[in-house]
């Protein structure tokens, strides 16, 4: 029976009611009194020396308040970098410094060279004709084995190349590794590029800079996934701002998909220029901006070795990425091709020996950081893929193959450094298998062929690490920041509750599925329960949200302070039915001594804990209000099985996908309503790595998709029905509430599943294609089917 | 976007006068001109809307059968009053863009914009049809003259287009998938005298006839007529969504379908 209330039910996101009516409080909603208007002047070319900048003309404007060049920020630090990692001789990676606006030189377009100030934002952008900046343009690096060729143009001219770091990672033994490769049966190689994306959230980037001079105090207002990181980055290693006088604030955001992680100049501009001028200053970045500003995702280029015994068990498997960084290091640049991707080279199989070799490298494109999945679905589809073209090769079934190696013992210590705490694979596949009918394809198969269509099947079973991340562990891999989350519980003398959060919600619908789970431990009704996020304020220091990590870490944190204000809300219980602690139970809000019919409710004790008339005073103190703080022991995995159907018209190239289905275990499911929502989303952004979205420079650093004109977003005509399923349930056994997260499982199963699919229908159809690089494009696919 | 003056006529001589300042631009649905100016690539002193003017409005049969569409009329109002006139005209409208470009998007804007990818100087050349102006008639034969670039002098309005109506006719249009303009599009269409072929999205002189499928098709409309013809890759655009030789691929195949649906 599906529940209606608490843990397990399908509630309506509470907060749809202000965001589908238009009443939600975004950062491009607030103005402040006599506020300013800040335009970001950016480099339109790739690279380029900048000779001089006068601004004279243009603050001579009427209307313009100032002109803030690099100048203006000399006492101020660069954007820092949140990891830092070793490269495989121990050495730490190549850091260079990231402006605030450029210095001396630009370095990728939209690069930020001035900042005008006017009274409206028109007049802002106006002002921009009447700058006189001169550059002198130099030869841009944009690909990277280009880059990392001797005597290539350098990005940074102080460091001593364009390689960020040479890391090796996984089996300590080579020898054993060269020698799997050299004895195998068989070995599969691939080569293969995942694109770049822009990711393209609905809302483009805001920020509004405020200052209070009689308390000292700035404020920050911004559409940010973590305010808490973007108030310790902003205000240690930027403005030098003390916590206690920088609040931040993100209010309603409209989608992140990681974008809105890191910390960027523009929030740094708008503060500074506040106190600067003693008034407030709003960015609003258009959506052009977004495509050159915003941090691009993905963006490898890879070759990955599988070696197998004649039985098609895996031996062995090696991959040789480069990882574009751009033009500086955003704020986790760093770790997503290294810790977030070659931990996750072992997938869902026994692979005994694994080595993962990346080269970061520094090109003049816009900066890559995380994007939905960040290196998780670079590890998914280069290993799915090269399985799939294994398969192919041994004359196997792509099914049977991954079968035969699955892990089915748990805990599982991979060779690649993590430990999966619990799954189920052949659980996942037996769902996909039953729930895409893909007993029946073949009939359908044989009706595309009878309708000049080429039909395919592919498959792809992924693992993720989530719940990111155990603070010790990241440590010692590069982080400078700790990766906890906390939650502050205040219960209201009325019984009502106020839960302050560390997590952020910018689409996941936190305030929805994180109120089931306070009300489901207490017994009372969700709406006594408000869910408050998204200010430094009025919320405990947090990480934020990204990783699949919320209701993981977030909500254990939450669980942790809901268990304290139930032990002691018990003591206040024992006190007022003069019974023993250790005696009361509490059920769907009630207090009661076991054994007996006395009982108190929970308005009650809440009561009693604010106006402490007759409560124990001499044992505990009046009030009811707790704080965990929660670090997790572990990643969580979750995993699943994921299976494409497409048609490919032979004529044309064209794509149609037909059908998808995920079969997904996020272990416990808190609203299922929200998580076949999550991974809808997730699908619609895999599908359109896969399909649609590239995001591509010419040669001397343009970027030639930058507007929709030339970007291909999903669209609802481009996706099918999906079909979800979350039948296959192993809890997490290292986090209070079991649960996995579920937010970018989407986008990491799919684009490998449905180039698994186009492939499985061009072989069907007679076509000898080994691999087509995404977006699957109709001239690519047409391109590839006649040689 | 810059200022601007703006000023909405309701004659076509008003407009004509307002035209005549300098640096004045016509402005019909402005689908393609105020993306542009928000993008500051156009600077017009002054804008003159043509969508005040009831005479430019409005599609109706001619005394000569064809069905004349007034200059500023919008995609919208095409789809649904040609559907019963000119099915195939009326089919391409309703394609262009999305709801919101179809109701503010009009034929004389977009024939006088003739974007080397937009759909209607298809239909304009595949049906042989007379574009009327404020001045004169031109004949489509005439009136494209390379992408973006047209017949149309300083200050000309197109005040209807007058589409001659085929025996049977289709457009096919495969889309560039991120802005939906056709990556190649074919407006075939069959006349007593004959049968027209345009093709759009494909070449690097914008919307063009296929003369050898027209020739083919002539003497026998049917999608195995095209089969022994081929098209060159020259002069064909390539660009990030697809290369020369796969437009031309294209512009075979989708002749063949446009065909297949017409007959």
């Amino acid at each position: 029976m599906p529940k209606d209330s608490g843990i397990g039910a399908s509630n309506k996101r509470r907060e749809d009611i202000r965001f589908l009516t238009g009443t939600g409080n975004y950062t491009d909603d607030i103005n402040l009194n006599g506020q300013a208007y800040a335009h970001i002047v950016r480099s339109d070319m790739a690279h380029g020396t900048i000779n001089s900048i006068d601004v004279s003309a243009a603050e001579a404007i009427d209307g313009v308040v100032k002109v803030f060049t690099a100048a203006d920020f000399e006492g101020v630090g660069g954007i820092p970098c949140g990891w830092q990692v070793t490269d495989r001789h121990g050495q730490p990676m190549q850091e260079p410094k990231h402006p605030i606006l450029a210095e001396g030189k630009v370095r990728h377009v939209g690069d930020p060279i001035c900042v005008i100030v006017a009274e409206t934002a028109e007049l802002a952008r106006d002002a921009a004709d009447a700058l006189n900046i001169d550059i002198t343009e130099l030869p841009a690096v944009i690909d990277m084995k280009d880059a990392l060729a001797d005597g290539a143009t350098k990005v940074h001219d102080d460091l001593t190349n364009n390689l960020c770091y040479d890391w090796g990672f996984g089996s300590e033994d080579l020898d054993a590794v060269q020698n799997a490769f050299d004895t195998a049966h068989h070995v599969t190689t691939l080569e293969l590029k995942n694109n770049r994306l822009v990711a393209n959230p609905m809302e483009p980037r805001v920020a509004v800079g405020d200052y209070a001079r009689h308390s000292d105090e700035s404020t920050l207002y911004t559409t940010s996934q973590n305010p808490h990181v973007i108030r310790l980055l902003m205000g240690a290693f930027v403005l030098g701002i003390p916590e206690h006088k920088l609040r931040v604030v993100a209010p309603d955001v409209g989608g992140g998909f990681g974008a809105k992680i890191y910390h960027y100049a523009e929030e740094a501009i708008v503060t500074f220029a506040a106190k600067a001028l003693g008034r407030p200053v709003k960015w609003t970045s258009s959506r052009s901006e977004a495509f050159v500003s915003d941090a691009h995702g993905r963006d490898h280029v890879t070759k990955i070795e599988l070696a197998m015994d004649k039985e098609g068990k895996f031996l062995a498997v090696r991959t040789d990425t480069h990882a574009n960084m751009g033009a500086y290091l955003s704020t986790f640049a760093p770790s997503i091709p290294t810790w977030l991707h070659g931990t996750l080279m072992a997938g869902n199989y026994t692979t005994p020996l694994i080595h993962v070799n990346v080269k970061a490298v520094f090109t003049n494109t816009t900066p890559v950081d995380a994007y939905r999945g960040a290196g998780r679905p670079e590890a998914t589809f280069q290993l799915e893929r090269v399985i799939d073209k294994a398969a192919r090769e041994m004359g196997m079934d792509p099914v049977e193959i991954r079968r035969k190696n699955f892990i089915t013992e748990f805990p599982y210590a991979t060779p690649v450094a993590v430990e999966y705490d619990t799954g189920d694979y052949h659980a996942t596949m037996d769902a996909l298998l039953a729930k895409s009918d893909h007993a029946g394809f073949e009939a359908r198969a044989a009706q595309s062929k009878a309708n000049g269509k080429l039909r395919g099947f592919g498959i792809a079973h992924y693992i993720e690490a989530c719940g990111i991340a155990p603070s010790a562990l990241v440590g010692q891999l590069g982080a400078r920041a700790g990766l906890y989350e906390s939650a502050t519980v205040r219960v209201n003398a009325t019984g009502g509750l106020v839960v302050m959060t560390g997590s952020h919600s910018h689409g996941q619908g936190h305030e929805t599925s994180f109120a089931q789970v306070v009300a489901e431990m207490i017994g009372i009704d969700e709406s006594m329960v408000e869910i408050v996020h998204g200010d430094t304020a009025n919320t405990p220091m947090g990480m934020g949200t990204y990783g699949s990590r919320s209701l993981a870490v977030g909500g254990s944190a939450l669980v942790r302070a809901t268990e304290k204000i139930i032990n002691k809300a018990k003591k206040v219980a024992a006190h007022l039915m003069e019974a023993a602690e250790g005696d009361i139970e509490l059920k769907d809000g009630q207090f009661t001594v076991a054994g007996t019919d006395k009982s108190v409710a929970w308005g009650d004790v809440t009561l009693a804990a604010y106006v402490p008339h007759n409560y124990p005073l001499e044992e505990i103190e009046p009030g009811l209000e707790e704080t965990a703080f929660y670090d997790p022991a572990n990643f969580t995995y979750p995993s699943g099985a994921y299976g494409c159907e497409v048609e490919v018209d032979p004529e044309t190239g064209k794509v149609t996908v037909l059908g998808f289905t995920a079969a997904d275990d996020f272990g416990n499911v808190v609203n299922p309503m929200i998580v076949e929502g999550q991974v809808h989303g997730g699908l619609a952004q895999g599908i359109g790595q896969a399909l649609l979205e590239n995001c591509a420079y010419d040669e001397n650093g343009q970027l030639i998709s930058a507007s929709y004109m030339d970007y291909a977003m999903p669209r609802a005509d481009d996706l099918p029905n999906f079909t979800v399923d979350h039948s296959s349930v192993t809890p997490c056994t290292h986090n209070p509430l079991g649960v996995k997260g579920c937010g970018e499982a989407g986008a990491i199963g799919s684009p490998p599943a449905l180039v698994n699919a186009v492939i499985d229908a061009l072989q069907r159809g007679g076509h000898d294609v080994a691999h087509i690089d995404m977006p699957l494009t109709p001239g690519r696919v047409w391109a590839a089917m006649n040689g | 976007m810059y200022n601007f003056e703006f000023s909405k006529p309701s004659t076509v001589a008003d407009a004509v006068a307002a035209l005549a300042s300098e640096d004045a631009q016509a402005l019909g649905g402005g689908q393609t001109l105020l993306p542009t100016m928000k993008q500051r690539l156009a600077q017009p002193e002054t804008l003159v809307s043509l969508t005040g003017i009831d005479e430019l409005k409005g599609v109706c049969q001619g005394d000569n059968g064809a069905v004349v569409v007034g200059g500023a009329t919008t995609h919208a109002t095409v789809a649904a009053d040609a559907a019963a006139l000119y099915p195939a005209l009326a089919a391409l409208a309703s394609h262009i863009g999305d709801p919101q470009v179809r109701n503010r998007g009009t034929i004389g804007g977009s024939l006088a914009n003739n974007d080397p990818a937009a759909c209607y100087p298809a239909a304009a050349l595949g049906s042989g049809a007379t574009i009327t102006t404020n001045k004169r008639d031109i004949a489509a034969d005439d009136y494209f003259q390379g992408m973006f670039t047209t017949a149309l002098e300083e200050g000309e309005i197109i005040t209807s287009v007058s589409f001659p109506v085929p025996e049977a006719a289709n457009y096919q249009k495969f889309v560039q998938p991120a802005s939906r303009f056709a990556m190649v599009g074919i407006f075939v269409a069959k006349y007593s005298d004959g049968v027209r072929v345009a093709v759009t999205g494909a070449s690097e002189d914008g919307v063009y006839r296929w003369s050898e499928a027209e020739a083919a098709l002539s003497s026998n409309f049917s999608a195995s007529a095209l089969s022994d013809l081929s098209v060159s890759s020259d002069g064909m655009i390539t660009d990030l969504h697809a290369t020369a030789a796969y437009r031309a691929h294209l512009v075979k195949v989708m002749t063949g379908r446009a065909v297949a649906a017409a007959s």
